[in-house]
């Protein structure tokens, strides 16, 4: 038994009472602008977290610098703010190094894409079990305004006067492009949703990507309005469920369907199509995760929202223990005097 | 055949060859076999940045250099006695460090035309007599291993490799040492191909029975045992050592040791080391770059792990940002930077002392790091152990320094006994009541080590200034500076937690050579010469960059001189002349190679002419 073991052999595994949301709010004041999509994210965080029934004392939230990183100082867990970029490979670590614990990063568009980037590609790689909600307003804005990695291409930004000539990331492909068990989107507006999919990313073994789309309504006011408000989400979302046809529109009257490997809008108000015509949402299929996460960049076509892949495959840190524990099965415990006199040696008398 | 059988003190061989010629295995085969015969030795691998360059060219030449003897070897020599040339390409770069008078050995098969042009010689210089002025001996190694194996009919670059066992066996008889534990070795590392371990031990045998048959050499040598200290030994490289002291923290901790690293020559053998020991419980992470190392090593920490990232210059600089979080954060944590020529990627194989003002300043803003140097190969062991030890006892991210000549030097090493290092107590904080996570140990100036998965204690940490006491985010004037200044105080303060540091030779005098890190052997070989010879000289070896042991200034006060060397502009002489404000006399070096101690020896002469 190592010493974390013995310290902590009589902490709780569940609560010892159930949690209500406000268990989970920290007695800091959130320091976000009035009106900012992060607070939705916060509150329905904080609303699921009581029913995956893990103590507090064992989930850790770590995240980079921008706005949306302050998140951990809001949640009434164990929080680490770290450093710009590095959540993910932070949170790698302590995930590896403590897989008992439930592990959540939060991070920007412009920390988790942009200068980390990187890190958030290898960790999808590696499915470490590690729930990552980035917060994507397509701007950075902790430092005031610049285009981000996933601003729209031509964006007037305080450092784009002339026009971003950027082709933005779309975080949904860069996520499945580096094979991640677990993709979905939410909409800050959208609790229900958020909800959903935040309970489905807890339950997932695995990395679990969600990508956020957050009103920054002070530097990037309104830039996902056309999919969260009641006039114009209808026709602008199509919402993914398991097993189920994909339909959207305000009367529940259009549907997508696959010419070749594109996707299309269908009505199905004339006889023309039916039901039956309609992709069928299915969470395991790649192919149509790539579809999915394609159709932003198409015109003409509806966001997917909800979860997009989610499948089941080896995590890092579950084979890494499996190595130590086949080792110690094989040569034992490590033993100190064994290994400083293994091998070649000899005496000196 | 009778020969004469003389004796020496001490001998100095260099195998070079191609980078292909496996001149790297037939050197540490020779040192293992020396070690196991009781002498003291010291090594020095000397290879090419390309894992095979064109054959025969001049920058393709890997050579191993072996200093042993009956008497207490410090360095790996400054010149040679014997240099094995495996090719024109081999003599023509190591000839510089053969003594006049020395044995040549050559491999008369590889000084073909095309070597020859290759290496820049327009005549061959086996038949100039250009080399008169040391003993060659030119031997036909690649015919005589062919015929050697001829019967096996293995392929010609089968018959090419195991040329090196030749010569390997060659030395063996010249030097008396029995060749039982590399055929051993041969046996185990080749058990899947009986073909090759039959060839190779032939081979072997062969070199061995053509110096006690042939009338070539007329002399043979013989280098007891040295008089070392009694104990169990084994060889041990730098960066085995230092991978070993930090197995040896984590066993003694009770801690699990985490290493986040990517790899990067000279310290990459620590994260393949570590990596094998699963049963110590080890987790190593071998990371998508640097920043992802040592982040990756701070999430461990957190989490209640030893966190350890291992690097070289590049590498380290990709880390400060993250070496200034684990500042504030104040997380126990260990940067191992094994150096090497810089800047930029500089001289990637060769060694250099140049990291050192990077290590104990290379961060933004007021972010004091404890710094540790290792002195000799295994000296690492401690070095690793302690730099674990303080980074736990004080909750701070440290440096340890090490280098290309101590990471892949070998000597022999006295075994600890494990029930003799020095106990590592950490204490986890686990009581809620009055839990404050940046309160503090009056004496150490730690704060708790409050670890996820303990009740009662959930906080949040981050890169934020801290407020004092309550780890709130601060933006407070006042409460930065105090914070500024406890932070410095904390990283001071472990000097009173240092052994003083003693003098070898006299505590007074005229000159004092003082050196940090991988130079130890070769200033302690020119010191003990000069003292021979009566000059008033002594030599003070710095463990401890940052802070400095408690009684450093005082010592320094006791010389008329003070030298220093080192592998750099004069990195330490800068740290030394601002703190203690004395002159200090400089010997630099910056050719990506140790110094010899005859280099050190002259500058001693010259200041006490
Ligand atoms: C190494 C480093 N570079 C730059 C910065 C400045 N910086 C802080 S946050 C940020 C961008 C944040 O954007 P995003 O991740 O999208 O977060 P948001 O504020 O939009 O939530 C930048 C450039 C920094 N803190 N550290
Ligand atoms: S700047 Fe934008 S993202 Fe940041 S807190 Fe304000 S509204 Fe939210
Ligand atoms: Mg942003």
């Amino acid at each position: 038994m190592n010493l974390i073991d013995e310290i902590l052999k009589d902490a709780p595994k569940i609560p010892i009472q159930k949690y209500t949301a406000k268990d989970f709010q920290s007695d800091q004041d959130v320091r976000w602008c009035p009106g900012c999509g992060d607070y939705s994210i916060l509150a329905q965080v904080q609303r699921v977290l009581p029913e995956l029934n893990i103590p507090k004392h064992n989930i850790v939230f770590v995240s980079g610098i921008g706005c949306s990183s302050r998140f951990p100082y809001y949640m009434d867990t164990y929080g680490f703010h770290g450093i710009h970029g590095r959540a993910a490979a932070i949170a790698s670590g302590l995930k590896v190094a403590r897989p008992e614990l439930s592990v959540w990063v939060a991070t920007g568009d412009g920390d988790g894409l942009s200068i980390g980037g990187n890190h958030f590609i290898h960790i999808c790689r590696r499915n470490i079990d590690v729930k990552i909600i980035l917060f994507n307003n397509q701007i950075y804005g902790l430092t005031k305004g610049q285009y981000s990695p996933t601003s729209e291409f031509g964006k007037i930004t305080k450092s784009s006067p002339f026009g971003a000539p950027d082709h933005p990331f779309n975080p949904l492909l860069v996520a499945l492009g580096a094979e991640a068990s677990f993709v979905a989107r939410g909409l800050d507006r959208d609790p229900k949703l958020l909800q959903n999919i935040i309970r489905r990313a807890a339950e997932h073994k695995g990395t679990a990507f969600m990508e956020m789309y957050q009103n920054c309504n002070v530097f990037n006011d309104g830039a996902f309005f056309q999919f969260t408000e009641k006039e114009t989400k209808d026709d602008n979302i199509v919402v993914l469920e398991n097993g189920k046809p994909m339909i959207f529109g305000k009367e529940k009257d259009k549907g997508l369907k696959l010419e070749g490997f594109t996707p299309v809008v269908v009505s199905l108000k004339d006889s023309k199509y039916s039901i039956n015509d309609l992709i069928i949402h299915n969470e395991k299929d790649t192919m149509l995760s790539f579809i999915l996460a394609r159709m932003s960049n198409l015109p003409g076509l509806p966001r997917p929202v909800g979860v997009v892949y989610a499948v089941e495959r080896q995590t890092y840190e579950g084979e890494v223990m499996k190595q130590i524990d086949a080792s110690i099965n094989k040569q034992g415990v490590g033993d100190l005097e064994k290994l400083l006199t293994h091998g070649e040696t000899w005496v000196i008398k | 055949m009778a020969k004469d059988l003389k004796k020496l003190d001490e001998v100095t061989i260099r195998f070079a060859g191609d980078s292909g010629d496996g001149m790297q295995l037939t050197g540490s085969q020779f040192t293992t076999t020396t070690a196991l015969l009781g002498n003291d030795l010291s090594t020095l691998p000397d290879y090419p940045a390309e894992i095979r360059a064109p054959a025969g060219t001049l920058f393709g030449v890997s050579g191993f250099q072996i200093h042993f003897g009956s008497k207490e070897i410090s360095t790996p020599g400054d010149a040679c006695d014997v240099l094995v040339a495996m090719n024109p390409a081999a003599l023509k770069v190591n000839l510089r460090s053969l003594r006049d008078g020395g044995i040549i050995i050559a491999n008369r098969d590889g000084f073909n035309d095309k070597n020859l042009k290759l290496a820049g010689y327009e005549i061959n210089p086996l038949d100039d007599g250009s080399l008169d002025k040391f003993q060659l001996h030119s031997v036909d190694i690649t015919k005589l291993t062919t015929i050697a194996i001829q019967d096996l009919n293995l392929t010609t670059k089968i018959v090419e490799r195991s040329k090196n066992f030749f010569s390997l066996g060659m030395m063996y008889w010249m030097y008396s040492r029995p060749i039982e534990s590399s055929v051993k070795w041969i046996q185990e590392k080749f058990k899947k191909n009986p073909e090759i371990v039959e060839a190779n031990i032939r081979v072997l045998k062969a070199g061995y029975n053509y110096g006690e048959t042939t009338e070539i050499f007329h002399a043979r040598y013989e280098v007891r045992a040295a008089d070392l200290y009694p104990g169990r030994y084994r060889s041990i490289t730098g960066n085995e050592a230092t991978a070993w002291g930090l197995l040896a923290a984590s066993a003694k901790s009770g801690l699990d040791l985490f290493l986040g690293s990517y790899p990067i020559t000279p310290a990459s053998e620590i994260l393949h080391e570590l990596s094998h020991h699963k049963n110590f419980r080890v987790k190593t992470f071998q990371a998508e770059d640097e920043i992802a190392g040592i982040t990756s090593a701070i999430g461990a920490s957190y989490g209640g792990a030893i966190g350890v990232t291992t690097t070289s210059g590049p590498g380290l600089a990709l880390k400060t940002e993250a070496m200034g979080l684990a500042v504030m954060l104040e997380l126990p944590l260990v940067i191992v930077n094994v150096q090497r020529g810089g800047p930029s990627t500089g001289l990637p194989t060769k060694t250099e002392q140049a990291d050192l003002l990077q290590a104990v300043h290379g961060r933004n803003s007021e972010a004091p790091i404890p710094v540790l140097a290792a002195c000799t190969p295994a000296g690492c062991f401690d070095a690793a152990y302690d730099a674990v030890r303080i980074a736990l006892k004080y909750m701070t991210p440290v440096i340890l320094l090490s280098d290309g000549y101590l990471a892949n030097g070998a000597e022999p090493w006295l075994i600890p006994d494990v029930k003799s290092l020095q106990d590592i107590d950490v204490k986890f904080r686990t009581d809620p009541k009055n839990f404050f996570p940046y309160s503090r140990d009056e004496k150490t100036l730690a704060r708790p080590w409050a670890i996820p998965g303990t009740p009662g204690l959930e906080h949040r940490i981050g890169g934020l200034e801290k407020e004092h006491i309550t780890g709130n985010v601060s933006y407070d004037a006042d409460n930065h500076e105090f914070m500024v200044n406890l932070r410095q105080q904390k990283v001071d303060g472990i000097a009173n937690d240092l052994p003083l540091a003693k003098t070898e030779g006299d505590d007074k005098g005229d000159l004092l050579v003082v050196g940090w890190g991988g130079t130890y052997g070769a200033i302690k070989t020119a010191v003990e010469k000069k003292r021979k010879e009566g000059k008033s000289v002594s030599h003070l070896h710095l463990k401890y960059i940052n802070p400095f042991q408690k009684n450093i200034g005082d010592i320094l006060k006791n010389f008329k001189y003070i030298l220093v060397p080192e592998l750099n502009l004069g990195q330490l002489s800068q740290l030394l002349q601002a703190k203690y404000l004395i002159p200090v006399r400089k010997l630099n070096k910056v050719q990506g190679l140790p110094f010899k101690a005859n280099e050190i020896e002259a500058k001693i002469d010259e200041i006490l002419k």
